[in-house]
C-alpha cells in the first residue's frame, strides 16, 4: 500500500498516511485531487479505480470516507477488508466509534494504525492482538469521558 | 469496550480541538492557529523548564495544525526531547511527531537515531516496537545507514518477542525498498525463509511481505520459500473455518496470510518437485471449490475476504499458464462473476479476465463471455468498469470477433466518457487495421472513428489510413467514394478534411465520372471546407487543389482563381503563401508533360523490397535511412500486427508533414534512390546473443559502428531495436522498445544521460518521455534527436526501467552514438588523398594499431564494414589493391574534421595495421580505437 487517507463527506482530512516518500506539496495534491474524484462518485458505483499507476481502493463509512492507494499487483478485495478491520479495530477501541473520536484522538487513530499496518503492509491482522499492544500504552492513562460536549455522534459501524 | 480512557487526558488539546472546529471561517481557523502557535513559541521559548506532560501537549497541539495543513517549522527539537522520556504514552507522541514531520536537519536526525538505539537495546518490546515503527514511517537513507544491519538480527534472534519480530521484518521492508544496497541479508537469508513456519500467525504475516520482496529481487537466494509457503498454504486451505482462531476472518481462515502466499508464489515458475506441485494444485482446486460452496454469512466481508483468495488464486493460475484445467475452471468461474450483482466482483471478473484471454489455453473460454460483455459495455453505470469491459473485449478480440467487436466499440464511442475517449480511438484502430480482410472494412472503420470521435483521432491514425490507401490499389476507389460522402455532412471534423483532401487529391479521378462527384463538385466540397481549417490542413489542400489541376484540366481554371485570390497569395502564413504562389506558378507555366511528371500519384509507401535493399547495399551514404529497413526491426521486434497476411504494406513512418508533395523538411518517404539508407550485411549478428543483466550493457554498443539499424538489446522479457539516420551534426534515432511476454509492463520509463565529458556538452540529445505502459506483446516507440557539438569519445547512456510481474527491472545500455556517425564521405582522386595525407603529418594527428583479424578477412565483409562507417571507400588510390583507403568529412556544430583512413590487411599473418589521420588528434584516436574492435 503506498498511502491511506481518511476524509469527511465535506472533503476534510481526518488521517493521512504515507508509506512512501514525497513531498508535502505532492501529498496535497494527491489528496486534493482524491477526495475530489471519490466525492464525485455516486453510491453504487464500485469501490475501485485506475488512479495514476495506482489503484484505489475506498469505502465509505457513515460519514467517514476510507481510501487506500495500492500497486498494480496488489490485491483489491483484501485491502477492502484491511480498511474494514481497521474501521473494526477503531469501534472497538472507542466503543461505537464516530468521526468525532477520530477528530479529538487523531493520535490514537495513528498508533492503533501503526500497530495493524507497518510500512504499507499488514503486520498483525488479529484484532486482539492488535488492541492488547494499544490498550498497554493506555494502562497508565486516566479516564475521560466520551462525551464532545453534546456534538451528536454518527457511528461508523 | 467504553471504560477504556479515550485520550490521555490532554484536555488543553481537546479545547483547542473544539475551538478549531467552532471557527466559521478560514480566517478565523488561520487566526486561532497563529495565537496557538504564538503561545507554544513562549511556551517553549520560556525561562520556566516545560514538564514532559507539557511539552507532549503542545507537541501534539503542533501536530494537529500541521495535519490541518499549515506549515510547522518548530517543536522538532521539544519532540527528539520526548523520546527519551521514560514515560511511554511521551515517547509515543515525540515518535509520532518525528515520523509526520520528517526533517531533514542533520543534527536532529543524529539525535533521533540516538534515542532509537537507545529503545532498540532497551530490551523493552514496547519501546523497540516504537524505535522501530518510527523507523518503517521514516525510511530514509540516513535510518537504513544507521540501522540496516542490526535489524535483521534482532528479527532473528531466538530470544526476540512475537511483536518486536513483526515489527522489525516490516521495518526492513521498508528500508529494503529505499535502500535497496544498504540491506544485506546474506547470512540470514535462510533464517528468514524459515520464518514462514513460525507458529505465531502474526509473524507469518508480516515477515512474508519482506520474503515476498526479496524474492522478486534475489529470487534463486530464497527459492526455498516455495515448498514452504505451499504447505503453510495448505495447512491454511484445508483448516476448518475455526481452526486459527482470532486470524479467522467471517468464517475465512486466515486471508490476508492466504493471499500473500499465494502472491509469492507468483514470484517463481511452477515448482518442479512434483509433490510439491501436486499439493499446490490440489490448494488451488479447494479454493476453486469453495467458489461453489453456499456462504457460511450473508456478511459482505465473508465473501470479500473469500473472494480475495479466489482471485489471488486465478492470478497465480494465470502466472503458471500451464494447467488448461484450471484455467478453464477459473474463467467459468470468472464469467459467473460477470453477472454478479456486486459491482466490485463484475470490476475484478473484467480485469482478471483479460489476462485470462491472452493465454493460449482460455482464449476461447474467455470468448464465450462476448456478449455479457458488450452488455456490461452498453449498461454498467459506473465508468470504471465501463473501461474495464472496453479493456477486456480488446484482449479478446481476434479474427472471428473482430468485425462485431469493432462496431460495439464505434458505437460506444458515441457516449464514451471523454477521458477514455483516445484511448478508446486507439483500440479500435489498431484492431481495425488487425483483423482488417477486406479493406473497405477497415477504410469505414477509421472513416467512422474520425466522424465519431475526430477530435481523440491522433495524426498517427490517419496517417495510416492514407498509407493503406496508397499501398493497395483494391481500396482507393471506394476509399475515394467513401470519404466523398463523409464529406457531404455540413459539419465534418477538420482530421475527415484532411483526409478527403489527401485521398481525392490522389483518387478523385477514380469517382470522377459519376457526375454528382465530378471534378468541379469534389473541388467545391472541399473548398467549402478550406475556410473554417487550420494552416495544416489548408496547406494540405493547396496541395490537393494542384493535383487537383493535374488530374482535372477542367479545373484548372476555378482553382487558379482561387490560388490568385489575395487571401492566398499574401496570405500572412510564409507556408501557405509560398505553396499558393508556387502553385499558381507552376500551373501556368508547366507543360502537361512535367505538370504530370511532378505531380503524379504517390508511390506506394515502401515496403520489404529486395532491388531496393540491393540498390542501398551498392551505394551506402551517410544519413538518410530506409523505411523497409525500420521495418525489419519493427518485425524483429514483435510489432503489435507483425505476422500478418496482410501484403507488404505494413510501413509504419508517416511522413512527417503528411505532404502530398513532400515539399515540407523531412526525409521524402518513398522516393528510395536519395534515401540511401544503411541496410547493410549484418556481417556482426552472429556476435552478440542475448545480453546478460550486467550494470551498464555495451556488447551491442561495438556492434553498430559501422551499422544504424538493429537488435540493440534482448533478454527474455524485453528487445529494443534501433534505426537511426544522420545527416550534417544531427542524427535522429529511433528506439522500439518491445514486450516479448503476454504481461504489461508498468512504470516504464526511460532516460538518456551524457556522462562524464559528454556534458561539456559535446553531444546534445532530447527526447520525450515515452508511455508509462507497454502492453504485453506490443512494442513503443521513441525518438531521440541527437547534435553534435564537437568531438567525443563517451557514448550517452540508456537507462530503462519498468515493472514486470511487480518486480522492478532496471537496465542501463550504452547507446551506440559514436562519432563517426557523422561522418560526410568526400571521393577524391589518388593524388588529392596522398597530398591531403602528408598535409596531416604531425605526430599526433595520426594514430595507428596493429592487431589481429577477429572476423573474416573476406573482401566483400571488409568493405561492407567500411562503408558502414560512413566515409567514401576511395577505389584506385593505394597502389597496393589489397589496402583499403577511405576520407570523409566529421561534421560538428562548431568545426569540421577531415579524416583519411587506411587499412593494410595481412591474410597470411592474420593481421591489419590501421592508420587515422585526422585535422583533430582526439578524432584521430577515437577513430583508431573504435574501428580496431571491428575486423
Amino acid at each position: 500500500m503506498q498511502f491511506m487517507l481518511l476524509f469527511s463527506r465535506q472533503g476534510k482530512l481526518r488521517l493521512q498516511k504515507w508509506y512512501v516518500p514525497l513531498s508535502d506539496k505532492e501529498k496535497k495534491k494527491i489528496t486534493r485531487e482524491l477526495v475530489q474524484t471519490i466525492l464525485a462518485r455516486k453510491a453504487k458505483m464500485c469501490s475501485f479505480l485506475e488512479w495514476r499507476d495506482l489503484k484505489i481502493v475506498y469505502k465509505r463509512y457513515a460519514s467517514l470516507y476510507f481510501c487506500c492507494a495500492i500497486e498494480e499487483q496488489d490485491n483489491e478485495l483484501i485491502t477492502l477488508e484491511i480498511i474494514h478491520r481497521y474501521v473494526e479495530l477503531l469501534d472497538k477501541y472507542f466503543g461505537s466509534v464516530c468521526e468525532l473520536d477520530i477528530i479529538f484522538n487523531f493520535e490514537k487513530a495513528y498508533f492503533i494504525l501503526d500497530e495493524f499496518l507497518l510500512g504499507g503492509e499488514a503486520q498483525e491482522t488479529s484484532k486482539k492482538n492488535v488492541l492488547k499492544a494499544i490498550e498497554q500504552g493506555d494502562l497508565l492513562q486516566e479516564n475521560q469521558s466520551a462525551d464532545w460536549g453534546g456534538l451528536p455522534r454518527d457511528e461508523l459501524l | 469496550m467504553p471504560a477504556v480512557s479515550k485520550g490521555d487526558g490532554m484536555r488543553g488539546l481537546a479545547v483547542f480541538i473544539s475551538d478549531i472546529r467552532n471557527c466559521k471561517s478560514k480566517e478565523a481557523e488561520i487566526k486561532r492557529i497563529n495565537k496557538e502557535l504564538a503561545n507554544i513559541r513562549s511556551k517553549f521559548k520560556g525561562d520556566k523548564a516545560l514538564d514532559g506532560y507539557s511539552k507532549k501537549k503542545y507537541v501534539c497541539k503542533l501536530l494537529f495544525i500541521f495535519l490541518l495543513g499549515h506549515d510547522i517549522d518548530f517543536g522538532h527539537m521539544e519532540a527528539v526531547n520526548l523520546l527519551s522520556s521514560n514515560k511511554y504514552t511521551e515517547k509515543q507522541i515525540g515518535y509520532l511527531f518525528i515520523s509526520v514531520l520528517v526533517n531533514s536537519n542533520s543534527e536532529l536526525i543524529r539525535l533521533i537515531n540516538n534515542a532509537i538505539k537507545n529503545d532498540l537495546s532497551s530490551r523493552n518490546p514496547t519501546f523497540m516496537c516504537l524505535a522501530l515503527h518510527c523507523i518503517a514511517n521514516v525510511g530514509s537513507r540516513e535510518m537504513a545507514e544507521a540501522f540496516a544491519s542490526e535489524i535483521p538480527r534482532i528479527l532473528v534472534a531466538g530470544d526476540t518477542m512475537d511483536s518486536v519480530k513483526q515489527s522489525a521484518a516490516l521495518c526492513l521492508l521498508r528500508l529494503y525498498k529505499t535502500s535497496p544496497d544498504l540491506v544485506l541479508m546474506g547470512e540470514w537469508t535462510s533464517r528468514v525463509v524459515h520464518l514462514l513456519n513460525d507458529q505465531h500467525m502474526g509473524v507469518v504475516t508480516a515477515a512474508i511481505s519482506l520474503i515476498t520482496c526479496l524474492s522478486q529481487k534475489n529470487p534463486d537466494e530464497f527459492k526455498t520459500c516455495v515448498s514452504l509457503a505451499v504447505s503453510r498454504l495448505s495447512r491454511i486451505v484445508s483448516s476448518a473455518s475455526t481452526d486459527l482462531q482470532d486470524y479467522t476472518y467471517y468464517f475465512v481462515p486466515a486471508p490476508w496470510l492466504s493471499c500473500k502466499l499465494l502472491r509469492l508464489l507468483q514470484c517463481y515458475p511452477p515448482p518442479e518437485d512434483g509433490a510439491v506441485k501436486g499439493r499446490l494444485v490440489e490448494c488451488l482446486e479447494t479454493i476453486l471449490n469453495k467458489a461453489q460452496e453456499p456462504p457460511k454469512s450473508k456478511k459482505v466481508q465473508h465473501s470479500n475476504a473469500k473472494n480475495a483468495i479466489l482471485f489471488e488464486a486465478i492470478s497465480l493460475i494465470i502466472h503458471y499458464d500451464s494447467e488448461p484445467n484450471l484455467l478453464v475452471r477459473a474463467c467459468n468461474q470468472l464469467g459467473q462473476f460477470l453477472q454478479h450483482r456486486e459491482t466490485n466482483l463484475r470490476y475484478l471478473a473484467l480485469e482478471s479476465m483479460c489476462t485470462l484471454a491472452s493465454s493460449e489455453f482460455s482464449h476461447e473460454a474467455v470468448k464465450t463471455h462476448i456478449e455479457t460483455v458488450i452488455n456490461a459495455l452498453k449498461t454498467e453505470r459506473d465508468v470504471s468498469v465501463r473501461q474495464r469491459a472496453a479493456d477486456l473485449l480488446y484482449a479478446m478480440c481476434d479474427r472471428s470477433n473482430a468485425k462485431q467487436i469493432v462496431a460495439e466499440m464505434l458505437s460506444y464511442l458515441e457516449t464514451a466518457d471523454y477521458s477514455i475517449r483516445e484511448e478508446m480511438v486507439l483500440k479500435v484502430a489498431i484492431l481495425a487495421e488487425k483483423y482488417a480482410v477486406d479493406y473497405s472494412w477497415y477504410v469505414d472503420t477509421i472513416l467512422n472513428l474520425i466522424r465519431i470521435a475526430g477530435d481523440y483521432v491522433s495524426e498517427e491514425v490517419w496517417y495510416r489510413v492514407i498509407q493503406i490507401v496508397i499501398n493497395r490499389d483494391d481500396v482507393q476507389g471506394y476509399a475515394a467514394k467513401t470519404v466523398f460522402e463523409a464529406l457531404q455532412a455540413p459539419a465534418c471534423h477538420e482530421n475527415m478534411v484532411k483526409v478527403g483532401g489527401y485521398i481525392l487529391g490522389e483518387f478523385g479521378n477514380l469517382i470522377a465520372g459519376d457526375p454528382r462527384s465530378s471534378p468541379l463538385v469534389q473541388f467545391n466540397l472541399l473548398h467549402s471546407k478550406f475556410h473554417l481549417c487550420s494552416v495544416p490542413t489548408r496547406a494540405l489542400l493547396l496541395s490537393a487543389y494542384i493535383k487537383f489541376i493535374n488530374l482535372f484540366p477542367e479545373t484548372k481554371a476555378t482553382i487558379q482563381e482561387v490560388l490568385r485570390c489575395d487571401s492566398q497569395i499574401r496570405n500572412s502564413d510564409v507556408e501557405l503563401q509560398q505553396r499558393a504562389v508556387e502553385y499558381l506558378k507552376l500551373s501556368s507555366i508547366a507543360s502537361t508533360d512535367v505538370l504530370a511528371t511532378v505531380l503524379e500519384e504517390m508511390p506506394p509507401f515502401p515496403e520489404r523490397e529486395s532491388s531496393i535493399l540491393a540498390k542501398l547495399k551498392k551505394k551506402k551514404g551517410p544519413g538518410a535511412v530506409s523505411v523497409t529497413d525500420l521495418e525489419d526491426s519493427k518485425r524483429e521486434g514483435g510489432e503489435l500486427n507483425g505476422g500478418g497476411d496482410r501484403g507488404p504494406d505494413t510501413s509504419s513512418t508517416p511522413s512527417p508533414s503528411a505532404d502530398l508533395l513532400g515539399i515540407r523538411a523531412g526525409p521524402p518517404v518513398g522516393t528510395a534512390p536519395t534515401s540511401a539508407g544503411s541496410l547493410l550485411v549484418d556481417v556482426f549478428s552472429e556476435a552478440g546473443p542475448a545480453a546478460p543483466s550486467a550494470a551498464v550493457h555495451d556488447d551491442g554498443f561495438l556492434r553498430f559502428v559501422c551499422k544504424n539499424n538493429g537488435v540493440l538489446f534482448e533478454n527474455q522479457l524485453l528487445q529494443i531495436g534501433i534505426k537511426s539516420e544522420y545527416r550534417q551534426n544531427l542524427g535522429r534515432m529511433y528506439l522500439f522498445y518491445g514486450n516479448k511476454t503476454s504481461v504489461q509492463f508498468a512504470s516504464f520509463a526511460t532516460t538518456v544521460s551524457c556522462p562524464g565529458e559528454l556534458q561539456k556538452p559535446q553531444l546534445n540529445v532530447q527526447t520525450k518521455p515515452v508511455e508509462p505502459l507497454v502492453e504485453g506483446g506490443a512494442q513503443i516507440q521513441q525518438v531521440l534527436n541527437i547534435e553534435c557539438l564537437t568531438d567525443f569519445s563517451d557514448a550517452p547512456l540508456l537507462n530503462i526501467k519498468f515493472r514486470y510481474g511487480g518486480a522492478l527491472q532496471n537496465l542501463t545500455l550504452k547507446l551506440p552514438v559514436t562519432i563517426n556517425k557523422f561522418f560526410q564521405p568526400t571521393e577524391m582522386s589518388s593524388n588529392d588523398f596522398f597530398q591531403r595525407w602528408k598535409q596531416l603529418s604531425q605526430p599526433q594527428q595520426e594514430a595507428q594499431k596493429i592487431f589481429k583479424a577477429n572476423h573474416s578477412m573476406d573482401t566483400e565483409v571488409l568493405k561492407a564494414k567500411l562503408l558502414g562507417l560512413g566515409a567514401a571507400l576511395l577505389d584506385n588510390v593505394d597502389p597496393n589493391p589489397e589496402n583499403y583507403v577511405s576520407a570523409g568529412v566529421i561534421q560538428t556544430k562548431g568545426q569540421q574534421v577531415g579524416c583519411l583512413l587506411r587499412l593494410e590487411p595481412n591474410a597470411q599473418a592474420q593481421m591489419y595495421r590501421l592508420t587515422l589521420r585526422c585535422s583533430k588528434d582526439s578524432v584521430s584516436r577515437r577513430l583508431c580505437e573504435l574501428l580496431a574492435q571491428q575486423f
